[in-house]
C-alpha cells in the first residue's frame, strides 16, 4: 500500500538553493558588504597605504587626491594632524568589527540562555526575567555607558559591555516568545510523551527550530553595536588614545567640518553601509530561513 | 478472560481559572470529572465528544502528561497515577501518542529519518547513524510509505503522509497503548479512509490497545470495539459499539446520533427538531 | 426562467510561468433562483477558488483565463468593478467558513451588521440597528439587543457563525455563497445551524450555493449537487439521484470511503489510487489542451 500525493506533485527541494534564492538580492547585497568589512578589517595592515597614527604636520588637512591640492599617496586626503584618512578609515573597521562580533555574541548568548529559561519554565522564573527585562530596557543605554565608563574606565571592554548589558534584554524577549509558541505544538508534546526531560526537548527540539530567528537577530545585533561604538566613540568614552575609530573621526571631522568636510562624511558614509550591509543580510536571512516552516 | 491494560477510576482533572495571588485562590475549573474507563489489552475504545467534552484532556491523563487532581490510573496492573516524571519514563516506552494536526505534530526542522527515529534514541536503543536510516526505513514501511522519505522534511509532504510518518512515529518504541486524538479530523474523505484502514492492519497486525479519540461519531464506528460519550467531563454511556449506536439510553448520545449528517437524503431532518434559541454563552474555544 | 448564477466553462489559473497551477478546468454549474445546490470537494479541488472567482475575490496572482460567469443574466466576471461591489452584500452575499477571522474583533457585533445594512440600504444608525437585533432574532439569538453590543470573542463558535448567516440574508440577496460554513462547528450545532439555513432561505427565498466536503451535509440541505475534482465537475444533477445512482466512479468511490455512523465497520473502502491517477492524467491532458489552443 503505497501512499500517493493525491494534489500537485511535491519536489525534492535542495535545502541550499531554494534558500538562497529566497533571500534575494538583500542576501547577496548584504552578504556581500559584510564580507567586504571582513575582509578589510583582517586585512588591514596589508591595504592601509600609512600607519594610521603615524603624523605628517606638513601634510595636514590635505584634500582627496582628486580633488585640487590632493596627493596620491594619501588617496582620501589627511587630517589636522596629518593621518593618512583612507588608513584610519581601514583600522577603525577592526574596532567595529570586533565590537560587533564580540558584543553582539555574548548578548546573544546571555539574552538566548535567558528566554530560553524563562520560555520553557514559566511561572515564577519567567515572571522574574520578565520583569527583569522590563526595567532593563528602560536604561538608556549610552546613559549605562558613561557610568560604567566612570566605574570600569573608558576602553573597549566597558563599550562591549555597555552593549551586552543592554541588549541581551533583546534577545531575551523575543526568545522567550518563541520558545513559548513553538512548546505550544504538537512536535513539542509528542517529545514529552516519549519521555524527553526539558533540558533535551529544549535542545534538540526547540533550538533548531529557533536558529533562523538567532541568525537574523544576530545580523541585526551586529549593525546595532557598531551603532553604540560608534555614539561612544565620538563622545570620547570608546578606545583610549590614538586608536581610530569611525565614531572619533566623525569626532575630529566636525571641527574642521567647513575646511575638510569629506572627513566627517566618510566616516559617516562607513558607518552606514556597514550598519545597512547588517540589516539587510539579517533580512535576506530572515527570508532565506524562514519559508521552511511555511509550507 | 478479559485482562484491562489501562483502567481509570474515578479520574478528574481540574485546574485553576486565573493565576493564583496573594490574596485569593481562584475557582477551580473542572474538565474531567470521576471518569472510569476500562481498557481491555487488545481492544479500541473510542471517547466521543464535542468540543469543551474534555476528551482530548482525558487522553491526555491516560498518557500521563497531566497528572490527575484525583482518582486513580492503572497501566498494567500498576498505579500510574501518581508517580513523577523519572517513575514514568520507562513505561512511557509502553505508552504513545498520536495527535491531530500532522501540520505542527512533526518537528519542522527535522528529516523524518532523525524524527522518526527519535523515541529510540532517547532510549537508547540506536547503534549510529547506518542504524537509524535502517529503523526509520522500517517505520516508514510499516505505515506504506516509500523508504526514500526519510530524507524528506515534513513540509515536503502531503497531509496524509504526515500524519502517517506521526503514526511511524508512535510505534517506534513497540508501546502496548496508544491514545490517538482525533487524528482523521483534519483529512479528506479518501484520505481518512486510507488511515483508518492503516490503523485497524495495525492494530491488527502489532495487538495494539488503541484509545481513539474524535467528534466524529462515523469514524468511531468504523474503527472501535466500544465507545464512551463524554459531555461536560463526565462519561453520560459507554459500551459496546452496535449496542450504543443501535440502542443508545441516555438523551445526548440520541441528540449525537440523530445530529451526524448520513449521507441519504432525508427530507424531515432539517425541520424535526424543534429550534432550541441559543442563550448567551461565554466565549469558548470553538 | 434565468438562472441566478451561470458559470458556463470557467478556466482559473494561479501564479506565473512555471510555478502556475491550473485551478478551474472548464467549469459549469448553473443555479436557479432558490434552488440549494451544494458543491462538493476534497481539498484542492477548486471548490473555494470557485466560490471566491464568483464573487469577484480571487487572490492577487490568480486570473480567469477563459469562461463566462453571468449573475441574473448579466455578466459578471466583466462588469466594472464599482458595480459588482453595489452587489457583493446586496444581491449576492458571502456566508464564510471561519466565524473567528471573518469577524473584526475590535468591533461590536451591532456595529458590524448595522454597517452593511446601511452601506447597501441607505438606513440611518437607529434603522440599521433595530434591523439588526430583527435579524439575531431571525437566526435564533436569545437577548438580541445584549448581543449587539458584545464583542466577537464575547459569544460562543456557534453564535458567531449566525451571526455571518444573520449578515448574509440582511439585505434579501438572491443567491448566498456558502463556504464550508458549518466545518468547524460541532455535529449538534452543525444540525441547528442548517435548520436555521434553511428556515431563512425559505423566508427570505435566496438561491444558495453550497460548498462542502461532507456528503452528508448535502444530502441534508441540497436538492441538487455538482461534485468537483481537480478543478473539474465530474457529476451533477439531484442529490437523491447522484447518492443513490452514482454515474461517475470518483462519486462511488467517495460515497464508499465515507464513513457511516449506520453501516458494519468493514463497508469502508478505500478510493483506489489508480482512480485518483487516472482523473489527474485527463486533468492535464485538459491543461495542455487548453495550452494548445490558446496559442
Amino acid at each position: 500500500m503505497v501512499d500517493l500525493a493525491v494534489s500537485a506533485p511535491i519536489g525534492r527541494t535542495l535545502p541550499w538553493t531554494a534558500a538562497v534564492r529566497r533571500g534575494g538580492p538583500r542576501l547577496w547585497l548584504g552578504g556581500a558588504v559584510v564580507a567586504l568589512l571582513l575582509l578589510v578589517a583582517l586585512l588591514a595592515p596589508l591595504l592601509a597605504p600609512h600607519d594610521p597614527v603615524e603624523q605628517d604636520l606638513l601634510a595636514a588637512q590635505m584634500p582627496p587626491a582628486w580633488m585640487h591640492g590632493g596627493d596620491v599617496s594619501f588617496p582620501l586626503g589627511t587630517d589636522s594632524l596629518g593621518r593618512c584618512v583612507l588608513s584610519r578609515l581601514i583600522y577603525s573597521s577592526r574596532i567595529a568589527v570586533s565590537v560587533a562580533f564580540i558584543a553582539a555574541s555574548l548578548a546573544a548568548a546571555i539574552g538566548i540562555a535567558l528566554g530560553l529559561l524563562a520560555g520553557s519554565f514559566g511561572g515564577w522564573i519567567d515572571q522574574l526575567t520578565s520583569r527583569l527585562i522590563d526595567v532593563w530596557m528602560a536604561f538608556p543605554p549610552i546613559l549605562l555607558s558613561i557610568v560604567l565608563a566612570a566605574v570600569i574606565g573608558a576602553g573597549l571592554t566597558s563599550v562591549i559591555l555597555a552593549i551586552v548589558v543592554v541588549d541581551w534584554t533583546r534577545f531575551a524577549r523575543i526568545i522567550r516568545a518563541e520558545t513559548m509558541v513553538q512548546l505550544q505544538r504538537d512536535y513539542a508534546t509528542a517529545a514529552r510523551v516519549i519521555g524527553m526531560n526539558r533540558g533535551q526537548i529544549l535542545r534538540l527540539e526547540i533550538v533548531p527550530n529557533l536558529v533562523p530567528l538567532i541568525v537574523t537577530l544576530l545580523a541585526v545585533e551586529m549593525g546595532v553595536a557598531i551603532l553604540v561604538e560608534v555614539i561612544l566613540s565620538f563622545v570620547g568614552i570608546s578606545v583610549a588614545g590614538d586608536v581610530p575609530t569611525w565614531g572619533g573621526m566623525i569626532a575630529e571631522g566636525r571641527q574642521i567640518v567647513y575646511q575638510s568636510p569629506w572627513i566627517m562624511a566618510l566616516a559617516i558614509g562607513c558607518v552606514i553601509v556597514s550598519v545597512v550591509g547588517f540589516n539587510l543580510l539579517g533580512d535576506g536571512l530572515r527570508a532565506a530561513l524562514d519559508p521552511v516552516q511555511r509550507q | 478472560m478479559t485482562d484491562i491494560l489501562v483502567r481509570a477510576g474515578s479520574l478528574s482533572f481540574a485546574y485553576p481559572e486565573r493565576a493564583s495571588t496573594l490574596f485569593r485562590r481562584p475557582a477551580l475549573r473542572e474538565v474531567v470529572k470521576h471518569v472510569d474507563l476500562a481498557v481491555p489489552r487488545g481492544s479500541v475504545l473510542g471517547l466521543v465528544g464535542e468540543s469543551g467534552s474534555g476528551k482530548t484532556t482525558l487522553g491526555r491523563l491516560l498518557v500521563r502528561l497531566l497528572q490527575p487532581t484525583s482518582g486513580g490510573i492503572q497501566f498494567d496492573g500498576v498505579e500510574i497515577g501518581d508517580l513523577g516524571e523519572a517513575e514514568l519514563r520507562p513505561l512511557r516506552a509502553r505508552i504513545q501518542m498520536i495527535f491531530q494536526d500532522p501540520q505542527s505534530s512533526l518537528n519542522p526542522r527535522l528529516r523524518l529519518a532523525v524524527a522518526l527515529t527519535r523515541p529510540l534514541q532517547v532510549f537508547g536503543r540506536l547503534k549510529g547513524r547506518r542504524d537509524q536510516r535502517d529503523r526509520a526505513a522500517e517505520l516508514l514501511d510499516l505505515v506504506g510509505l516509500a523508504p526514500h522519505f526519510i530524507d524528506r522534511y515534513p513540509h515536503e509532504l502531503s497531509g496524509g503522509q504526515r500524519q502517517r510518518a506521526g503514526i511511524a512515529r508512535a510505534l517506534a518504541l513497540q508501546p502496548d497503548f496508544i491514545v490517538a486524538d482525533e487524528i482523521v479530523s483534519g483529512l479528506d474523505v479518501s484520505t481518512q479512509a486510507h488511515i483508518l484502514l492503516l490503523i485497524r492492519e495495525l492494530r491488527r497486525r502489532l495487538g495494539l490497545t488503541l484509545v481513539f479519540i474524535s467528534h466524529d461519531l462515523s469514524v468511531i464506528r468504523v474503527l472501535c470495539d466500544d465507545v464512551a460519550i463524554l459531555q461536560h467531563g463526565e462519561i453520560v454511556e459507554s459500551g459496546p459499539v452496535a449496542k450504543i449506536f443501535e440502542r443508545p439510553q441516555h438523551a445526548y448520545t440520541r441528540d449525537l446520533l440523530s445530529a451526524i449528517p448520513l449521507p441519504d437524503v432525508e427530507p424531515g431532518w432539517l425541520t424535526d427538531q424543534r429550534e432550541v434559541s441559543v442563550p448567551h454563552q461565554q466565549g469558548s474555544a470553538a | 426562467m434565468t438562472a441566478v448564477l451561470s458559470v458556463q466553462g470557467l478556466h482559473v489559473t494561479i501564479g506565473q510561468g512555471t510555478m502556475a497551477a491550473n485551478v478551474l478546468r472548464g467549469v459549469s454549474l448553473e443555479v436557479q433562483p432558490g434552488e440549494v445546490r451544494g458543491l462538493v470537494g476534497e481539498s484542492g479541488a477548486g471548490k473555494s477558488m470557485l466560490g471566491r472567482a464568483v464573487l469577484g475575490l480571487l487572490p492577487a496572482n490568480a486570473r480567469i483565463d477563459s469562461g463566462t460567469i453571468e449573475f441574473e443574466g448579466r455578466d459578471f466576471s466583466g462588469m466594472p468593478e464599482r458595480e459588482r461591489r453595489g452587489l457583493l452584500g446586496r444581491r449576492i452575499a458571502l456566508i464564510p467558513q471561519d466565524p473567528m477571522t471573518s469577524l473584526n474583533p475590535v468591533k461590536r457585533v451591532g456595529a458590524q451588521i448595522a454597517m452593511v445594512l446601511r452601506h447597501h440600504l441607505a438606513l440611518s444608525r437607529r434603522q440599521a440597528l433595530q434591523r439588526a437585533a430583527e435579524l439575531l432574532a431571525e437566526v435564533a439569538i436569545r437577548d438580541p439587543r445584549r448581543v449587539l453590543d458584545l464583542y466577537p470573542h464575547e459569544i460562543s463558535g456557534g453564535m458567531r457563525q449566525r451571526v455571518l448567516i444573520a449578515t448574509a440574508f440582511a439585505c434579501d440577496p438572491s443567491l448566498i455563497i456558502a463556504d464550508e460554513p458549518t466545518t468547524a462547528l460541532d455535529v449538534t450545532v452543525q444540525r441547528q445551524v442548517l435548520q436555521l439555513v434553511e428556515r431563512l432561505r425559505q423566508r427570505h427565498g435566496a438561491a444558495i450555493l453550497f460548498v462542502t466536503h461532507d456528503l452528508g451535509v448535502v444530502a441534508k440541505l441540497c436538492r441538487t449537487v455538482s461534485v468537483l475534482h481537480a478543478g473539474r465537475v465530474l457529476e451533477e444533477g439531484a442529490t437523491a439521484e447522484v447518492l443513490t445512482k452514482p454515474r461517475h466512479p470518483y462519486t462511488r468511490a467517495l460515497l464508499a470511503a465515507t464513513p457511516r455512523a449506520d453501516r458494519p465497520a468493514d463497508s469502508l473502502r478505500p478510493v483506489p489510487p489508480e482512480l485518483i491517477e487516472s482523473l489527474w492524467a485527463e486533468a492535464h491532458r485538459i491543461d495542455r489542451l487548453a495550452v494548445a489552443e490558446r496559442a
